[in-house]
Order: structure tokens, then sequence, then C-alpha cells
């Protein structure tokens, strides 16, 4: 089970998969989509959508509103279906006992009120498939871990929107999933379960668990993620690595900040972007180009305290993607 | 399949436990109880007043004889009127009741006086006038030299007793058509009631679900239809639950509270003679409740309480499946959606018309066609079952409405599963009539 991850940019060999042409396959993903079209009345939801989600992973599901991100969750989930194209998860053409692999914690989330908080894990979590014994005893677990025993006789109404979104979480996850589905887990959430939040994203991962992040807060997914795939109008835009992705776009800027006086002839090697005193950010042709004038520098006595490549933000990058609408 | 029953017992579950439901259950036989109760000692209560009339009987119509009656004491006084009334607050009478001669015997009225401080209370005056009108026929028939026994001829009742034209039929009698028609009209009123009260519970169940977004987190973990099935049948056997704790509590309810309170039936049946013709002797009476009680025993309940069960379920199924349909669609704004409902709430009130028409012509062709037709035939069969129709027309209702809640189950679940997953759209009818072909 434990193939190493090689680049993002590797093509898969499974000959099955050999007929996407433009996409970057991983060896076994933990969930492949496979051009998947859905359209609902005459809208074009998702329109040809195909990636990996490389095993093991934190991946992020970016795009706009509208993008087409719920709908693909929803095929995810099996709650919808694809029109065309195909999902695997580990391997397996998608079926309906799937969704006792999966967990799913969508954007808007609720939970029956009137229900006593171990009456609604417990019914949860029967449903994703565990026997009685089992469902127990991970409850048991999960209201260990986050220090609330004693709410199991509660009723959901009586619980804060806080302690309502920590139920939510163990929710999901109480059936020990191999892929989890997080839609903007954080909004609404106040700094303290965000973190709490965070940190179980991260132990789980840890665990082996594969996680489908989807946002369109990009600090969020910086901090993050490892893996994205961009979605804009129903088709995939772009996707990677966050690192290569970044390396992609960016513009070969370097930040300088220094001492003495900039010799001349330095604006024949490189655009001076911006200049504040001793700080001054300049763009270069190509990276090759950054250590000559490094060099250059140092030769005609500037004294370096510090020279850092400027990468472009997701930010940026997903702006200017969704803008341009098209492939980068 | 497991899901399902995990879907079914939540569902059931949550509601039989929940405190509203198990007061409304043991609410509604107190209701019934209190209402017997309060109804029975208004009718027995009795005025505590009581009052001393003098009487003047200037006719001689009552010859010095009147039985007292309740609270009611007569005296009979030869004192003039003018002296009486002068004196009135001495002689502590609260009335003085004067019948002049009976001037013409072939008259049909007759005026009698009643002086008072007060006005007569509607018991002195209905005693009054009964009574009166009793002595003033014996009088006349006294006076007419009249031959009593004839007089009584002359009063016919006219009884009619059907009877089948081959010898095989069942031998209805005079009271079949009332007795059915009371047990088909009950029958027609619960299934009515039945399928709002629960159907509603379903459709509010979904709007709930929907709008406090659990159901996108239900429906990962299981098909929208299993969730929908689910709901039906686990609110469908809490309806069945509070209907059985209703049948066997209401009667206990009402047969202890009218013991404890004193008044069994034959005090309300003697109410009921009263209130009814006065020709109507108490033989009679009696006579006729053993026929009606050997008449309701005779009904073939073999076949009608299975029957009754199952328009209960078919009838619940079918319309409570669309309102879960039309609750799938609404948004967290009931007014909004309550358009939508109509289309639903229209068959059900003309079926309810039509089990009233039903009751009176069984066997019509209005009758038999709405018992089949599925969307009439959960009111309208139930109310005809006492009438025994003919076996044909059961079956084929029976397969009708049976085939018609799988399919209108069905039905409904192409809406549902699209309708939960849709916010902040304004419905139409014609949206929902769409999302039946779309796609999974």
């Amino acid at each position: 089970m434990d193939f190493p991850n090689f680049s993002t940019y590797i093509p898969r060999s499974n000959e099955t998969l050999q007929k996407f042409t433009k996409n970057h396959r991983v060896a076994h993903p933990i969930l492949s989509l496979d051009n998947i079209v859905k359209t609902y009345d005459k809208n074009v939801a998702v329109d040809g959508v195909s990636f990996d989600v490389p095993r093991g992973s934190i991946f992020g599901l970016l795009g706009p509103n509208g993008a087409g991100k719920t709908s693909l969750i929803r095929i995810i989930t099996t709650i919808t279906r694809a029109d065309s194209g195909a999902v695997y998860l580990d391997g397996e053409r998608l079926s309906t006992t799937h969704p006792e692999h999966i967990g799913y914690m969508p954007e808007e989330r609720g939970l029956y009120r009137k229900m006593k908080v171990g009456e609604h894990l417990y019914y949860l979590a029967r449903l994703k498939g565990l026997s009685a014994a089992a469902a127990r005893e991970k409850i048991d677990y999960w209201l260990e871990k986050f220090e609330i025993r004693d709410w199991w006789n509660k009723k959901v109404e009586e619980l804060s929107k806080g302690m309502q979104q920590k139920l939510q979480f163990i929710a999901t996850v109480v059936h020990q999933p191999k892929l989890l589905i997080l839609d903007e887990p954080f909004s609404g959430l106040d700094p303290v379960n965000t973190n709490l939040i965070k940190q179980e994203i991260h132990y789980l991962q840890e665990q082996g668990v594969s996680i489908i992040f989807s946002t369109h807060r990009m600090e969020q997914v910086e901090e993050i993620c490892e893996h994205i795939v961009l979605i804009n109008k129903g088709r995939n835009v772009l996707q990677g690595k966050v690192k290569d992705v970044k390396n992609r776009f960016k513009k070969n800027l370097y930040r300088i900040q220094y001492s003495g006086e900039l010799p001349p002839g330095l604006e024949e090697r490189a655009r001076i972007v911006e200049q504040t005193g001793h700080d001054i950010t300049i763009q270069v042709g190509e990276e090759a180009q950054s250590n000559s004038l490094l060099q250059f520098l140092l030769q005609h006595g500037v004294f370096v305290h510090a020279f850092n490549e400027i990468l472009p933000t997701l930010n940026e990058i997903f702006i200017r993607q969704v803008k341009e609408g098209v492939n980068g | 399949m497991d899901k399902l029953w995990l879907i079914i017992k939540r569902e059931y579950l949550t509601r039989v436990k929940r405190r509203s439901f198990i007061i409304a259950t043991l609410l509604t036989p107190m209701a019934f109880a209190i209402f017997f109760v309060v109804v029975g000692l208004i009718f027995q209560y009795e005025s505590d007043d009581s009052r001393r009339i003098a009487i003047i009987d200037e006719g001689d119509v009552l010859k010095h004889s009147i039985r007292d009656e309740k609270n009611l004491y007569f005296r009979f006084v030869d004192v003039e009127l003018s002296v009486l009334r002068e004196n009135f607050a001495d002689f502590d009478y609260d009335g003085i009741l004067v019948l002049p001669q009976v001037n013409d015997l072939l008259a049909r009225n007759y005026t009698v006086y009643y002086y008072s401080d007060k006005q007569p209370t509607l018991d002195i005056e209905s005693f009054i006038r009964e009574h009166v009108s009793e002595r003033l026929r014996e009088y006349k028939i006294e006076a007419l030299q009249l031959d009593p026994r004839q007089l009584e001829a002359l009063d016919t009742r006219v009884e009619l007793d059907p009877e089948p034209i081959d010898e095989a039929g069942q031998n209805a009698s005079k009271l079949t058509g009332a007795i059915a028609a009371g047990i088909g009209g009950l029958m027609g009123i619960i299934m009515y009631i039945v399928v709002f009260i629960y159907g509603m519970m379903v459709m509010r169940s979904v709007m709930e679900e929907k709008s406090n977004r659990i159901v996108e987190v239900m429906i990962s973990s299981v098909r929208p239809f299993q969730l929908m099935l689910g709901k039906i049948v686990g609110v469908g056997a809490v309806g069945l639950t509070q209907v059985a704790i209703w049948a066997v509590l209401i009667p206990i309810v009402v047969f202890v509270s009218t013991l404890a309170f004193g008044f069994d039936s034959e005090t309300q049946m003697e109410m009921a003679q009263r209130s009814a013709a006065a020709d109507f002797n108490p033989e009679d009476t009696e006579a006729l409740i053993a026929l009606g009680l050997e008449e309701f025993r005779s009904l073939n309940w073999w076949m009608i309480l299975p029957l009754f069960v199952f328009y209960f379920l078919g009838g619940y199924f079918l319309y409570s499946s669309l309102f879960a349909a039309v609750g799938s669609a609404m948004g967290d704004d009931l007014g909004e959606g309550q358009s939508l409902t109509i289309p639903i709430t229209i068959p059900v009130v003309i079926a309810f018309y039509i089990m009233m028409v039903t009751i009176e012509a069984p066997n019509s062709s209005l009758a038999v066609w709405s018992s089949i037709f599925p969307l009439f035939s959960p009111i309208v069969m139930p109310a005809r079952l006492a009438f025994s129709p003919p076996l044909w027309e059961i079956l084929a209702s029976v397969a009708v409405l049976a085939a018609a809640s799988v399919f209108f189950v069905w039905l409904s679940g192409r809406i549902y599963r699209v309708g939960i997953l849709m916010y902040g759209k304004k419905i139409t009818l014609k949206e929902l009539g769409k999302w039946m072909f779309y796609k999974d």
C-alpha cells in the first residue's frame, strides 16, 4: 500500500487511464476522478473534470463560488451520480457501499436538535456501517479526546454553536473514514475550534487518512494543503503540488536588502520593480540569472543582508487563473 | 435494509419518546372523557331552586290532580286570582297558574296564564305546556266521548325492513343502514384526520431536516429514498401506535368516567328519549338498542378491521409521500410553500365530501368509482365497508390503492432526492414535475 508519491507530473501507466491526456496522474491514489460530467437541467455544473487525490495527502479542492466544487463533492460522496465519467475510491469503482469509507462535513451542516449528543453520534455511526459495539467505543474515544464525556445525555439544542461544531466534526470522523471531505470546515468556527480542528486534521493525516479540503480561503490552503486542484466553471484549471504550482507561476522576483551603493548597470541585468531605501525588488529574465545577479552585486562591493525569491501567493494565482479562465 | 431499519427506529422512537406525543396521546382520551362527563353533567343538572306554584283551575281541566315534578310543587287553590295577586308576597308562591274554562272543545288553541314576578324558566314552561296539553287531550276525549283506542289507532308508525331478493343474501334489519352509515362516517372521518395529521407530520419533518441542514450529512450515508421511506414508515408507525392507543383508551376512559360520575347508559337513554319524539315508548327504545347492538355485532368485523388498517396504511403512504415530496421542495419558510400543498389537500377534501354523500348512497356510481380511484379510496372506501360492498369492488380498490401507493412513494422519492438539496429558489409545481425526470 505504501507507494511513494512520485512527482505529481508522472503519468500513470494504468491502461484505463491512458486516455487522459493533459492530466497529471498519481500512482495508486486514494481517489481518482475520470472525466466527470454533471449537468442539472441545462446547466453544466461539472464539465470533464479529472484529478487524483494522492493517498495520505491533504488535498485542496479550490474554486470560486459556483465553480462546481459542491457538485463534485456530491458525486464523490455518492449523493448524486455523474452523467458520465468514473470515480475510483481506493482503486474501486465508486458504489453505494463506499460512503462507509468516506467522512463528509458539508459547508452547511446541521444536527437533529431534539436528539441527545450520544444518541446522535451513535445514529450517524451506525448509518455509516459501524456495529453497535464499535460505534459506542469510537464515540467514547472521541468524546474523551475532546474532553466532553459528560455531554452524552445533553440535548443538541442545549449546546452552543461552538460545541455543535465539535460534535459535527466527531460525527464526520467517528467511523474512521479512509477519505475525509471537509467543505469550508472553518467557516463559522471560533479561533479555538479552528485550531482544534486543524490539529485533528493533521493528526488524522498522520494516521493515514486522506483529506480533501474544499475552500476558497487561500491562506488556509497554503497553510494546510500539499496538493491542490483549481476548478473554475466546471473545469479543472490547475493542479499539482502547492510548491510546484507556485514555482510554475513565479515571475522570478527577488527581494534584496543591502547596504552600500547599487552599482551602475544593474538596470541592464534586471528590472527594478520596487525600491524603498535599501530594500529593492527586482525581476530577472529567467531563474538562472539570479545567481549571476547576486555575484554581480557582491563583486561591486554591495553588502547583501538578504536575498529572497518572491513566490506568488496561491491567492494571486487563483485570482489570475479565474480571471483569465484559461488553463495555466 | 439495515440502515432503513435504523432510520425507521429513530423516526419512531424520537417521536414516541417526545413529551408532546405522550401528552397528546393521553390527553385526547381525557378530553373525550371530560367532554362526556361535562355533557352528562349538564344534561343531568336539575334546577336546585324549588318552586311552588299555585293553580287556579277554572276549567277543571286537571281535575285537582297534578304530579309534582323535580323541584316544582303545585297546589290547587280556590282563592280568587285578584286576592292571590294582592297578597302574592305573603303566600310564598313563586307563581300562579290559571287555567281558564274550555269554551270550544274543537279549538286547537288553549291559553293558560302564568302570573309571577319572575319570568317563567324554560323547565317550568315546558313542563306546564306538555302536561297541560296531555291532560287537555284526556279532558277533550272524555268531553267529546271518543274511544281512546280508536284514536291511538290513527297514529301509525311505518317501518321499512329491507329484505334480500335471493335467500342466501344477508337479511338486513331496518337499522342496518343507519348503523352502517354511522360506522362508515366515523371511519371516513378518522381516515381524513389521519391523512392530514400524519401527512403533515412527515412534511414538517422533511422541511426541518432540510432547513436544519442535517440532510446533506444524512444522504452522504444513506440513499435519499431510504431516508424518505424510513421517515414515512417511522411516522406511520407512530400514527398506528397513537390510533391504537386511542382505540383502546377512549372507550375505557369514556366508560369509566360515565360510571364514576354515576350516570349509567340508562339515564342517558332516558335523556335521549326525552329529547326524542314523545310517542317513543321505552320498550321500543330498548328493543331498538338491542337490535342495534345485534346489527353492530353482525357486521363482518373480520373483514372491516383488516381492511380499515389497509386503507389507513395505503392512504397514509400515498398522501404522506406526496407531503414528503412537497416538504422537500419547500424552503425554510412554511408560508411560501403553502401553495404547493394545495394540490394535495384538494383531493383529500373532495374525497371527504364524496364520503359524506357515499354514506347516504353507498352504491351510487360516484361511490363505486371514487372507492376505486386511489386518491379518494382511502377515505371513501372505509365509509362503504359497513354496507358490505361487492367483493370485486373491494378487490379492485385494494389492488389499485396498493399499486398507487407504491407508485406515489417511488414518484415522490424522485422529487425528494432533488428537492432536499435545492436551496434558495422558489419552487413551482412545474419544476417539481421536471425533477421527476432528473437523472440521479
